[in-house]
């Protein structure tokens, strides 16, 4: 099996407009297995996004390196599908040309036409491929990013919170939707999430991060089978331990009133 | 209902109402007459076009919208253009020498026509070589600008001295540097197509969301291929604009050239009618000039809802 992912010593900092400067990755090592489920989460500035642009390639670390098989990353390639929080279509184009624009980029489409209907297939979208991206509803959207990342048969599948812009409902629909094509795809996916109860659901590992100075806090194996039950106790014991880690759990509340 | 049927035979009570005028009161004296009714005629046609329009809105329910839709403002054009005609014409309330009676404005597109259908072409020929040649420069430089910072540099400063100068202000040294007045018109009509197709080019390019490019470069895009085939297309409204923009501005250089130097095209004939004091003519011009920019802008905008029908929204005609 192929995508797996070494982080080694990976630091990076951004300058701020008023001259001081922020530590967004700090000392990170990291291995992925190929074929895993790795969630990112951690509150706003822990660098969780940072990483995963680190390992898309659009933006470089400072120091130390990231490989992907073997390979040092360099820079972005269609062996790393990325899909953003929003869905980033081109709004000029087709959903069809949306999901072949990195064949057609590559020179490969005529050869792979028949995987641009079975990803439009797969993500449910057969009969909006004539559909332009402002007719169609936000889920729609997100789901056809997927498949314009998946289309180019990635080795690894980056998912930075790309379903942070959807209603509850779709969301919970998305979830589902993404482990069946982690199933069938048998790629590595990483997602950067702000919420814990979607890292609990979907992932194999949960990479907790902390910010000041950003940095992987605790990783935790979530051994539950699969489907998992959302309000099961297991389910909620790996939710409290990942809340109380980052200091949200509300050990420290002194109920208002007692009995 | 019963606003909705007036709506729909306003206009049709308006236009008997202007034939009934016309006929009805005698012409002043002190206008010229003119060989034929030529503004009843005017009329007439209006009259072939609306009243079969009418009728058919009893069984058509889409025609029915439409004469319901423009009804009053037609009514209300052919009322403006009925007080014109008692003001002009019946009672000549005004120098009859700038304004002239109808009949006489709509007698020359009659009488006329001949030398007018040459000038709309020799000023369809001019508009066209000016304006592609400056809209053919204005895109690459704004490609240029707007992808290479280098370049841009260098470039950003000669936008900004020569873009500004009103086109036609350089009449008085192109019209000596090149051989012909006609050169020294494409000259300038594309020097004023070229200065904002240049700049709302460069424009949009630079403000496409970068998120466009990583996701391109997600996909294993090449350089020239980000160009093409994202930076362009997420531009092309605000290139749009510009085009917009230079063909208003291609009008007014337009005419101003052909009054300066040359020797045909609308400008030209306006100028020259107008020396010989032939106000009707002026205002049959001015006519046509209105219905070929409306023609022209229209058209842009038709080629703008397939081009970007994507783009909603970005000026509305």
């Amino acid at each position: 099996m192929v995508g797996e992912i070494v982080i080694e010593n990976v630091s990076k900092s951004f300058i701020n407009p008023d001259g001081s400067e922020v530590k967004a990755l700090n000392n990170i090592n990291l291995n992925v297995k190929p074929g895993a489920f790795i969630s990112l989460i951690g509150p706003s500035g822990c660098g969780k996004t940072t990483l995963l642009r680190a390992i898309s390639g659009l933006n470089l670390a400072d120091s130390g390196a990231i490989f992907l098989d073997g390979e040092e990353i360099k820079k972005p390639g269609h062996d790393r599908g990325f899909a953003f929080q929003q869905a980033n279509l081109y709004p000029w184009l087709s959903i069809e040309k949306n999901i072949s624009f990195g064949l057609k980029a590559r020179g490969i489409y005529k050869e792979k036409k028949q995987d641009v209907k079975d990803y439009i297939e797969m993500v449910g979208l057969k009969g909006f491929e004539k559909s332009y991206p402002h007719q169609l509803s936000g889920g729609m959207n997100q789901r056809a990013s997927l498949a314009r990342a998946l289309v180019g048969h990635p080795k690894v599948l980056l998912l930075d919170e790309p379903l942070g812009a959807l209603d509850a409902f779709t969301r919970m629909n998305m979830q589902d939707e993404i482990l069946r094509i982690w199933k069938e795809q048998k790629i590595t996916i990483i997602m950067v999430t702000h919420d814990v109860d979607e890292a609990v659901y979907l992932s194999d590992q949960v990479v907790i991060m902390t910010p000041r100075p950003a940095k992987i806090e605790k990783v935790i194996d979530i051994e539950l089978g699969r489907p998992r039950a959302r309000g099961n106790n297991d389910f909620l014991k790996y939710r409290t331990q990942i809340l109380e880690i980052l200091n949200y759990a509300g050990d420290n509340i002194e109920p208002e009133y007692y009995l | 209902m019963i606003v909705k049927q007036i709506k729909k035979v306003s206009v049709i009570i308006s236009l008997i109402l202007a034939i009934a005028v016309d006929i009805a009161i005698p012409n002043s004296p002190s206008q010229p007459k003119t060989d034929n009714p030529y503004f009843i005629y005017f009329l007439c046609i209006v009259g072939i076009i609306i009243v079969p329009a009418y009728l058919l809105s009893f069984f058509n329910k889409k025609i029915s919208e439409k004469v319901e839709n423009i009804g009053p403002l037609l009514a209300g054009g052919i009322l403006l253009i009925n007080v014109i005609n008692l003001i002009c014409s019946k009672y000549a309330l005004l120098p009859v020498l700038f304004f002239p009676s109808l009949d006489r404005v709509f007698a020359v597109f009659v009488n006329d026509r001949k030398l007018i259908l040459q000038c709309i072409l020799a000023s369809a020929k001019l508009l066209i070589i000016g304006f592609f040649v400056g809209a053919t420069l204005g895109f690459t430089t704004g490609i240029v600008v707007g992808f290479n910072k280098k370049l841009a540099y260098w470039i950003n400063p000669f936008i900004k001295i020569i873009g500004p100068i009103p086109a036609t202000s350089w009449s008085p040294l192109v019209l000596s540097l090149f051989s012909t007045s006609y050169q020294a018109a494409v000259f300038m009509i594309a020097l004023s197509v070229w200065f904002p197709i240049t700049v709302m080019t460069s424009n949009g390019i630079q403000n496409v969301q970068q998120t466009y490019f990583e996701v391109a470069d997600t996909l294993g895009a090449g350089k020239l291929y980000k160009i093409f085939k994202v930076g362009i297309p997420a531009a092309l409204p605000s290139v749009f604009l510009g085009f917009f923009y230079a063909t208003t501005g291609s009008f007014i250089t337009l005419v101003t050239a052909e009054m300066f130097g040359c020797k045909s095209g609308i400008g030209w004939y306006l100028n020259w009618q107008k020396s010989m004091m032939l106000y009707a003519n002026v205002y049959a011009g001015l006519i046509i000039l209105a219905v070929l920019c409306n023609l022209i802008i229209t058209l842009l905008f038709k080629f703008k809802d397939k081009l970007l029908g994507w783009q909603k929204g970005v000026i509305k005609w």
